[in-house]
């Protein structure tokens, strides 16, 4: 937490700052913050020309701080926020906001981290932005993930309850996720199903793009409020586009070009990967544009179809990963739609040709007689 | 035994949408298949296979969509045989009686074919479940049609699928529904050429012409 020098009073509050100068000691120069600023209008689908009010907005004084509570996760997220190359702009306006508690990042252990939540908490009821990472167990009192001895359940309802807004990262701790994903022993489900009244606006994605998670603080800094979200909860910027529709490798699908088999030489090309069960048609997510890891590339980009890790109960619905349809419930898993199909059709007619035989033979049938209504 | 006479039964609203319900189905099948497993047909990526099929299929279905719900407005304007009464024999005594009869002469229990002029009672029940089958492809279709504009129109009528099921279940039911449909025209196809010979009852040709041979009492 950097102090300011300018000594106009208001240096008392701690989150007062000297962004400029953090970035200078960061190795990050004006120039590289107003391309940041410049890119998360982008993302966020915003004018240029509010490019300078998103600058203004990061620099001002009195950012909110962020408890980073985690539960049942891999921590994917925190990774994907974490494992950046070079510390970047977005990673920088995240610490700037003061993650006052993350399991995962901070200094502080044991007694001393739970106070400090607990300081927050106080301290900033109602002013605070909870971030959220992982599922929260409800079966049998919540007792299957804990945290110094307070379910994760009570956890949130105290800190989502009483935060400004809650950001979910990633799809478990938006709607449950792999935890989730049947016969979910543990009743795990999302933040907005297991506290009712929070504010929650869902960034699911295994992992979240971290993009988008600093384009909704931004926007939340620059607006004052949440970006709009779909009936999913998800902010319309990242997730109002299916992936099928902004996929490099569209052109592909449409010409009718496929990939039939892993390494040949059309899945080497670049082909439509729909047939190896790519769930791009299904899913809503900015994936193809933002891309991971600074941008390098995303799941369809390097060759695999996409998982649909987005979605909703993506675990159980997605599934199976390299086939395009469900299996039909009821017939063994080898048995597509169209097997069962082609033995429907073809049981027709069979039954019906032999129908039709015995109906040959049978020359005495006669027409009703005197039909008295 | 009465004379056979030609009675007019089909009315044109009837026989049109018959006719292109037939149409679309069958393009709707063929191209369905192909975008249900589709073989690489291009050799470079500036063709537009897949592109064309799925036109074909929108248009196809938007056709289909139509002729289904005039159909289903005529079953409440169109003529006795018309009538939305004709599918559910199910609902009245004599109804029920008749779809009896109907089963037991094709189940070679009877020998009496059982005449009536507009759809006998076991084939009015199928047409009420074929209706319905109907009714699931134009839901789920436009729904997974929705989908390329999450924010549009078409989804918010349709949106409403999306939170009872899961997509891929909307798309697997879209794709199964169709066997469904093509068991049911091979039924259709078949019991049509049975009537039309052994009952002589002109469903088939009624179809073209609007005339069905009715047995005329003595
Ligand atoms: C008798 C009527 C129909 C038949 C037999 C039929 C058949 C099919 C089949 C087999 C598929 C492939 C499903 C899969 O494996 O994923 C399909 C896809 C599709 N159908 Fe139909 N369909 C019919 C009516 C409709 C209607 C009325 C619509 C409405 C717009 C529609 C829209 C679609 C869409 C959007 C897809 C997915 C295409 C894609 O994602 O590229 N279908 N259809
Ligand atoms: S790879 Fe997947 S998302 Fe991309 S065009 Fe093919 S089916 Fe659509």
């Amino acid at each position: 937490m950097g102090h300011t020098d300018k000594g106009d009073g208001t240096d008392s509050v701690e989150r007062h700052l000297d962004l400029p100068r953090i970035f200078a000691e960061r190795g990050i120069s004006r120039r590289d913050f107003m391309k940041f600023c410049t890119a998360m209008s982008a993302v966020l689908a915003l004018p240029v020309t509010l490019v300078p009010k998103i600058a203004a907005a990061l620099e001002a004084d009195g950012r909110p701080s962020i408890i980073w509570l985690e539960f049942q996760s891999c921590t994917g997220d925190t990774e994907a926020l974490l494992r950046a190359a070079n510390p970047t702009v977005g990673e920088i306006v995240l610490d700037v906001l003061s993650v006052d508690y993350s399991e995962t990042i901070m200094a502080a252990a044991g007694h001393q981290a739970e106070e400090a939540r607990m300081k927050t908490l106080k301290e900033q009821k109602g002013k605070y932005i909870a971030v959220v990472e992982g599922a929260i167990p409800v079966k049998d009192g919540g007792i299957y993930c804990c945290i110094a001895g307070k379910s994760a359940l009570d956890i949130a309802r105290d800190v989502c309850g009483n935060a400004l807004a809650t950001i979910t990262v990633g799809t478990c701790a938006s709607y449950g996720g792999i935890p989730a994903a049947a016969p979910n022993p543990t009743g795990a489900v999302g933040v907005k199903e297991a506290v009712p009244g929070a504010t929650v606006i869902n960034l699911p994605g295994c992992p979240v793009n971290t993009d988008n998670l600093v384009a909704t603080v931004v926007h939340f800094l620059t607006f004052g409020k949440l970006p709009a979200v779909d009936g999913k909860g998800r902010p319309l910027f990242a997730y109002g586009k299916r992936i099928h529709d902004n996929c490099e490798r569209r052109p592909h699908f449409d010409a009718g070009q496929y990939v039939e088999a892993w390494g040949s030489e059309a899945h080497r090309s670049g082909h439509c990967l729909y047939k190896m069960g790519c769930k791009g048609p299904e899913t809503f997510h900015n994936c193809p544009i933002q891309r991971y890891n600074e941008k390098t590339n995303w799941p369809v980009g390097s060759g695999h179809g996409c998982a649909g890790c987005s979605e909703p109960q993506f675990w159980d619905t997605m599934t199976p990963f390299y086939k395009r349809l469900p299996n039909v419930p009821g017939f063994g898993v080898e048995t597509t739609a169209d097997k069962i199909g082609t033995g429907l059709a073809v049981a027709t007619a069979a039954a019906f040709a032999a129908h039709g035989v015995v109906s040959a033979f049978r020359r005495k049938d006669e027409p009703e007689r005197e039909k008295e209504e | 035994m009465g004379n056979l006479s030609e009675k007019y039964v089909w009315e044109v609203p009837v026989r049109v949408t018959h006719w292109v319900n037939m149409v679309c189905i069958l393009t709707l099948s063929v191209t369905g298949l192909y975008i249900g497993a589709p073989r690489t047909l291009a050799l470079t990526p500036s063709e537009y296979v897949m592109g064309w099929v799925r036109f074909v299929h929108f248009v196809a279905a938007y056709a289909f969509a139509i002729s289904v719900a005039s159909r289903i407005y005529w079953a409440f304007r169109g003529n006795r045989y018309a009538r939305w009464q004709e599918f559910f024999p199910i609902l009245t005594r004599e109804g029920r009686w008749h779809m009896f009869e109907t089963f037991r002469y094709y189940t070679f229990l009877s020998r009496q074919i059982p005449h009536v002029t507009g759809h006998n009672a076991l084939a009015g029940t199928a047409y009420a479940v074929v209706f319905l089958l109907y009714l699931v492809m134009i839901v789920t279709g436009f729904a997974l049609y929705a989908e390329h504009a999450p924010q549009g129109t078409l989804h918010t009528l349709v949106g409403w699928m999306f939170a009872l099921f899961s997509n891929q279940g909307i798309r697997l039911t879209h794709h199964l529904t169709m066997w469904l449909l093509i068991a049911f025209a091979i039924h259709h196809v078949y019991s049509a050429w049975l009537m039309d010979v052994k009952e002589k009852g002109g469903v088939m040709s009624g179809m073209f012409g609007g005339y069905k041979s009715v047995r005329e009492r003595n």
